[in-house]
């Protein structure tokens, strides 16, 4: 029996990648844990291994190649003895079994539209000429740009100098900024966060990379009691200027301990400033203010945002002031609250609504402390109707703290009572189809939409 | 390394006096200072002017007030909440100290810090940490600062011995080792963590050695012998100033009184308590040595005067300084940015 080798999926969020290098020729016997391949993403090179034994008959996919969909078969292994000779068009994967973020199924953003038509994300002030870049990118220009502009600024986490980000956040920062300011730690984030909270107090401004803020509750006595109260607790003598970031919330099929959302936790938090980017003009505008902040701030980032690509300004100016909240897209009927990641729900929801004749308002809270409550109200003012959309667990949730604001702000306004889209109020499970059914999706955005709307 | 981790404590003519006579004079000054107001916060404690925890620096003052000589201008200090005697070591006033014990608009934290939690930049004291062993990542922070600021400074960054079992504290070593911060930590070792002693709570019988894994030399010292501290200090302060990387002292104190105000210290004898005092005190040894050395009662006595008054004074003040205006519920939370 001829086996398939297919191109496989090295991270939970990879859909594509370039096989770069084949090191075994056909012909070529091959025994299980042999290196056959080397294939590139945006984050990394990796090697594939063989799981089986036989000879490498045939090769479909040749080096150098790039976007080949996960799941591709690449090449043909025979058994002992055996030839092949089905035809390598015939072994294609007849059309690539629907990219890993669908078919992992967390169903957290619309797929067509994250991928092929960016939704606009133009900032309130013309900032004139943009260009298209993802998240990513925006990421890592935000912290060069600060960096060039403030010799202060330092980076350091797990994997960000020399593995240029786990998540290829700070790729070329080594290169240009060297080893003083991109700075490895090891695998302690108790220890490197209380020491970057020290190196703030002692006059630099450090950012901290977490590999995501699942491990951030390691160190959450640095950032809680020692970051965010130390200005208070010494009647302001001693500010904290830090920015922690790093990936938060679900990614795809990590389970309970590595997917979950902390926007609850870190803004509940007097002391800190917490924002949390869609777009790539909220990621490069938001985290530069963040590092000029004078404040500790928690940015919170999305691995499956990483890779979407959305227009930004290319002024080299640009930043977005901390604490506003931006009218995606206006509307008349319902107000929808969304951030991060769960934009994309909001965004997709409202293209749906439109065609069911009902007109939304989505807005992207962009900062999560302080909450811009002055954009919602009008909003709500004009709407009368309110549902949020977050990803983490209702209870003294984002959308808690919304629903109660709201309610002392403009009560009178509202017709119907608001509702929450938000995960289900477990520990997130493993299977595709109980992923799946933890977290927000698309079709409840739109119930909610229609049930404020008496619809 | 191996050499420094296996010293044995030093003692009275260990070592030949590493102390001119008046810096011996000024740490008798700073000692009495921080015994006296000591003595008088733990009145103000009494009359319930002191309120939540109060954790007293009595029979340790040898360690700071050693160490103390041994830094220039711009070395950081940073302790736990054991802080008060750090204070005055490091100048900060004993009115803005006092003051903000009792909670009043004139302490260093505007009154809203309290006992542990006490900063002055001006002097470099960077706190003042409630949380055990929190200071430890944050005082090689600062020692990370000075290196990647380019300067000679140093990080003087003190614990207890109940903290020194704390995984920061040995991540913390890790990286000061890591990347060669000029870091030095001080376990101050007061045989008593909140009660149980180091035997009980430890597997390590020399804390001097807890950094040997990581190449950290480390010395014991008789913590109660200012001669003896400051000797100690000046051979660590040489070796972390010059970038060698961190450096451990374990001084071997010990506290007169309770962990807290609140703590009655039953878990010791009061024998005990009184044999340190009569044998070991460091205010008395250091004042034997200065008559040895010549120095006259009328010097000593005006020393005395001189602290008695300044800590009369800022008990006073401690009580007359207004309590925070209810707008300072709300200053202070967040830099305007």
């Amino acid at each position: 029996m001829p086996i398939d080798i297919r191109m496989p999926a090295l991270s939970p969020t990879m859909t594509e990648g370039k096989l770069a290098k084949w090191l075994k020729q056909p012909g070529e016997m091959v025994r299980a844990g042999d290196v056959l391949a080397e294939i590139e993403t945006d984050k990394a090179t990796m090697e594939v291994e063989a799981v089986d034994e036989g000879r490498l008959e045939r090769i479909l996919v040749p080096e150098g190649t790039e976007n080949v969909t996960v799941n591709t078969v690449i090449a043909v292994l025979a058994g002992e003895g055996e030839a092949v000779s089905a035809p390598p068009a015939a072994r294609q994967v007849a059309a690539a079994p629907a990219a890993p973020a669908q078919a992992r199924g967390n169903g957290a953003h619309p797929p067509a539209a994250a991928a092929s038509a960016p939704p606009s994300s133009a900032p309130e002030r013309d900032w004139g000429p943009t260009h298209t870049v993802t998240v990513r990118e925006a990421l890592r220009d935000a912290m060069a740009s600060e960096m060039r502009r403030d010799p202060s600024v330092f980076l350091m986490g797990e994997e960000v100098a020399q593995y240029q980000g786990a998540y290829k956040i700070s790729q070329g920062l080594l290169e240009e900024f060297g080893p003083k300011r991109v700075m490895d730690t090891p695998i302690t984030e108790h220890g490197f966060t209380g020491l970057a909270v020290g190196a703030a107090f002692g006059g630099l401004r450090p950012i901290v990379e977490f590999m995501t803020f699942n491990f951030s509750m390691q160190a959450i006595d640095q950032i809680i009691n020692s970051a965010a109260k130390t200005l208070y607790m010494s009647g302001g003598q001693m500010g904290c200027p830090i920015t922690f970031r790093g990936p938060n919330g679900a990614a795809a099929r990590v389970a309970a301990q590595h997917s979950q959302c902390y926007a609850s936790w870190y803004a509940h938090c007097p002391g800190l400033k917490v924002v949390a980017p869609w777009s790539a003009a909220d990621a490069k505008g938001l985290l530069r203010a963040a590092i000029r902040d004078p404040n500790p701030v928690i940015v919170l980032e999305n691995e499956i945002l990483y890779g979407q690509s959305f227009e930004l300004p290319t002024d080299e100016d640009f930043i977005l002031p901390i604490g506003k909240a931006k009218i995606e897209r206006p509307g008349t009927d319902v107000t929808v609250v969304a951030f991060s990641i769960t934009m994309n729900l909001a965004m997709a929801a409202a293209e749906a609504l439109a065609a069911k004749g009902i007109s939304a308002e989505v807005i992207n809270l962009r900062t999560l402390r302080p909450l811009d409550v002055d954009t919602i109200a009008a909003s709500v003012r004009k709407t009368n109707r309110l549902v949020s959309i977050e990803e983490g667990w209702p209870y003294a949730g984002i959308g808690a703290e919304i629903a109660a604001t709201l309610m002392e702000r403009c009560f009178d306004d509202l017709d119907a009572p608001m509702v929450r889209v938000h995960g289900v109020d477990v520990p997130m499970p493993y299977a595709a189809n109980l992923e799946k059914l933890a977290l927000p999706r698309i079709e409840q955005v739109v119930e909610a939409a229609e049930k404020v709307c008496y619809r | 390394m191996a050499e420094a981790a296996t010293r044995k404590p030093r003692g009275k003519g260990a070592a030949p006096p590493a102390i001119a006579r008046d810096q011996l004079l000024r740490a008798y000054r700073d000692m009495l200072l921080i015994r006296r107001f000591e003595e008088k916060a733990g009145q103000l404690y009494g009359m319930g002017l002191i309120g939540g925890f109060c954790h007293l620096y009595i029979g340790q003052e040898a360690v700071v007030v050693g160490l103390q000589l041994c830094l220039k201008p711009g070395d950081q200090v940073i302790t736990s909440y054991r802080d008060h005697g750090h204070m005055l070591a490091t100048g900060m006033e004993a009115r803005g100290v006092m003051a903000e014990l009792t909670g009043r608009i004139g302490g260093y934290s505007k009154g809203k810090g309290g006992s542990m939690h006490m900063f002055s930049r001006e002097k470099n004291f960077f706190g003042g940490h409630g949380i055990v062993g929190a200071q430890v990542p944050i005082g090689a922070g600062l020692a990370f600062a000075n290196r990647y600021n380019g300067t000679d400074r140093v990080s003087l960054t003190y614990f207890g011995e109940g903290a020194s079992n704390q995984g920061q504290v040995y991540e913390s070593f890790n990286l000061a080792a890591l990347w060669k911060l000029p870091v030095i930590f001080i376990i101050e070792n007061n045989k008593y963590g909140m009660g149980p002693s180091p035997e009980r709570a430890s597997a390590s019988r020399d804390l001097s050695k807890n950094g040997a894994a990581w190449g950290i030399p480390g010395t014991q010292v008789d913590g109660m012998d200012v001669t003896a501290v400051k000797a100690a200090g000046d051979e660590a302060v040489a070796y972390v100033r010059a970038g060698k990387g961190p450096y451990i002292l374990e001084m071997k104190t010990y506290r007169y009184r309770g962990h807290s105000m609140s703590d009655p210290a039953k878990y010791r004898t009061k024998e005990e308590v009184q044999k340190m005092r009569t044998e070991k005190d460091p205010i008395e040894n250091a004042r034997k040595l200065l008559i040895d050395d010549g120095v006259d009662e009328p010097t000593l006595k005006a020393i005395d005067n001189e602290v008695k008054a300044i800590v009369q004074d800022s008990a006073d003040f401690a009580q007359t300084s207004p309590e925070p205006d209810p707008s300072e519920l709300w200053t202070d939370v967040l830099h305007e940015a």
